[in-house]
């Protein structure tokens, strides 16, 4: 276990950490309006097959990284037909959404299963030009690595410095409350599953087209079910989001780095810790009410007619 | 938006059964249309593909017996949400639980197979039960004592599951052959199956729970109480009605019966522990649940529909070169059609 090895693993970790943590911040802001998307995993998957395919089409990351973003959005649009213009159960539209988005992706990305895309470009980290090749090459990240964290700061800023952000928890917590207030919560809601939608697309899109580089069915193997463990574990704020994603995916690499040195230790059991972690978490600050859950999160908002 | 009209006890039903399976019908076209259309949006002839997949499953005794033999796990899965949730229990860990009982009936006809089928069978549903009912423990009790919401960590342990499953299999269980999955059991350790086709056992299974389901709900006072801890839990509580009892009890017989699923889907349908066995049975048999309203008569007929939809998928992926999972389309938009009651459906909400 040299230091390049070890360095080898952080690096990767940095790199799948990253969607994970958009997918993260994108739930957090659903949540925190008061809405539960499990269909997070048909929104990933369609985001990254999506941008893959327009990737290969075109060429062009930057453009299939866009694709990935829009389709993120107008699949969380779908999810918020559901359960705020027609007040359906959140659980139940979520579920379904994920099968939605399961064959939508196997239908899109058929004809790309294989093929290979030119990905982001990747820059090295600012500061350590004078290193060599072969340690330089592990602090080469693509832009979307590198808008991450900055990207956490601005959802809390959003979320909690600004007035929107302000009637935006109000909606989680109370939303009869905010309708009192001259605010819409409907259109609040929809506005948050848009932002987490987006959100959602760039974790997609540099899953498929900067991190792995390929598509494959069902690629996201349960990230976004990941990705509600994670905000659950963060707390429903973005800055410990970070920490959770880093952790998670930490907690991958440091698997990854055992079985390399010779250790043996399950990996499946290893693949378990995350969940584990978040539920004790869960049951540490269950008791806490300051610390819990968003009030509304789960209810239908009947209006008030 | 949903309207109440005044109607005379019985006159109306039939009118109303009428009304309600047009309903039903027009919904489920509309979820084909909308699925032909994006079969034509990817350029798949969408008539043909509609045709394939109704007459692969309903036009023969064959497809018919398919459909059956698919239906079996989520008509028990769905089931397991549906017993929790007469008391207010949102369980969302079908899956996990689904899972873990396959691991336990697994144990048993891995270990006891020199055991004849009349002790071994019964032995496999035991563990089955056994090993669902202890996955559903932990989100019941942290409930039950207020700790934490049953449906985070029901969903949770979801994850956990197949992963548990995975190590058993990859460190101790599999074959000589193959490292994904363990030794075919013995025909001691299978379900029988009915009428010669692949139907197993595990229907009657099915049936009988719904059916005992249906009459310990209404006759009888374990019935009563979860229906009134179900309306209201503090009123049930302070008429003497065991809270916490309750809530941990259903949680768990509702894990019971997921993993009485697993158990079936192993002994009756592969005659071995596969890796990732099921991919989405579970949330499948969740989202059934919900849309029957947790009604025993509504599972059996949704789970049939969902059944027909997700068998007619691999013929689908047979002659329309299509992948398998395109059917997912399909179901989602039968689902998405139910879920959103468009403006002609004035039954009661979800």
């Amino acid at each position: 276990m040299n230091l390049l090895s070890i360095l080898g693993v952080l690096s990767s970790a940095v790199l799948s950490g990253a969607s994970l943590l958009y997918t993260t911040l994108g739930e957090i802001i659903d949540e925190r309006a008061g809405i539960v998307n499990l269909g997070l995993e048909g929104v990933l998957l369609v985001g990254a097959s999506s941008g893959f395919a327009v990737t290969s089409l075109t060429g062009s990351p930057y453009l299939g990284v866009l694709v990935a973003v829009l389709a993120g959005g107008l699949m969380n649009m779908i999810v918020g037909y559901l359960v705020i213009t027609r007040q359906a159960n959140q659980l139940a539209s979520g579920l379904a959404v994920m099968f939605f988005g399961f064959g939508l992706s196997a239908l899109v990305g058929k004809p790309y299963v294989g093929a290979r895309i030119r990905g982001l470009p990747r820059f090295l980290l600012p500061g350590l030009e004078g290193l060599p090749p072969l340690y330089s090459s592990l602090f080469k990240f693509d832009p979307l690595v590198y808008l991450v964290v900055p990207m956490a700061v601005l959802v809390w800023w959003a979320l909690f410095r600004t007035r929107w952000g302000l009637a935006l928890r109000a909606t989680g917590e109370n939303a009869d409350a905010v309708f009192a207030s001259g605010r819409n919560p409907r259109r609040i809601r929809y506005q948050a599953l848009l932002a987490g939608g987006l959100l959602a697309g760039l974790g997609a899109a540099h899953l498929s087209i900067a991190y792995t580089m390929n598509w494959s069915e069902y690629m996201t193997a349960g990230r976004g079910f990941i990705a509600v463990a994670l905000v659950i574990f963060s707390r429903w704020h973005p800055l410990r989001a970070i920490v959770g994603a880093l952790l998670f995916s930490g907690a991958v690499a440091f698997q990854l780095l055992l079985q390399s040195s010779g250790v043996q230790v399950s990996p499946f059991l290893l693949d378990t810790i995350p969940y584990i972690l978040t539920l004790l978490v869960l049951v540490a600050w269950g008791g806490n009410r300051r610390q819990s859950a968003p009030a509304a999160l789960g209810r239908v908002y009947h209006g008030t007619e | 938006m949903s309207g109440v009209g005044v109607q005379p006890p019985s006159a109306m039903l039939g009118r109303r059964l009428l009304q309600t399976g047009a309903r039903y019908l027009v919904m489920i076209l509309l979820a084909f249309l909308l699925f032909g259309f994006i079969l034509m949006l990817s350029g798949k002839e969408p008539l043909p593909s509609i045709r394939d997949i109704l007459v692969s499953t309903l036009g023969s005794g064959y497809g018919l017996s398919e459909v059956v033999v698919a239906m079996i796990p989520m008509l028990i899965t769905a089931l397991a949400v549906a017993l929790p949730s007469r008391v207010g229990l949102i369980n969302v860990g079908g899956e996990g639980q689904l899972y873990i009982g396959a691991a336990f009936a697994t144990w048993g006809a891995l270990t006891l197979q020199h055991w004849p089928a009349w002790a071994l069978l019964p032995t496999m549903m035991l563990l089955g039960m056994l090993g669902g009912a202890l996955w559903a423990l932990v989100p019941g009790y942290l409930r039950a004592i207020g700790l934490v919401n049953e449906t985070i960590t029901s969903l949770l342990l979801n994850s956990v599951a197949p992963k548990i499953v995975g190590f058993l299999i990859f460190g101790f269980w599999h074959s000589a052959m193959d490292t994904v999955k363990t030794a075919n059991f013995v025909p001691a350790a299978r379900l029988p199956t009915l009428f010669g086709t692949r139907i197993h056992l595990g229907l009657v299974m099915g049936l009988v729970l719904l059916a005992l389901f249906e009459f310990a709900m209404r006759h009888t006072v374990w019935g009563l109480e979860m229906r009134a801890i179900g309306g209201n839990p503090q009123a049930a509580q302070r008429n003497g009605i065991p809270l916490k009892a309750y809530l941990v009890t259903t949680m768990c017989l509702g894990g019971a019966v997921a993993g009485l699923a697993g158990m079936a889907q192993v002994s009756g349908f592969y005659g071995v522990l596969l890796l990732n066995f099921s991919t989405g049975l579970g949330f499948m048999g969740f989202l059934i649940c919900w849309l029957a309203g947790g009604e025993p008569l509504g599972i059996l007929l949704l789970s049939f529909v969902v059944a027909v939809i997700t068998t007619g998928g691999n013929l689908l992926q047979l002659t329309r070169d299509l992948p398998y999972a395109v059917i997912n389309i399909l179901l989602a938009f039968t689902l998405f059609v139910v879920l959103a009651r468009p403006a002609f459906f004035e039954g009661k909400k979800a």
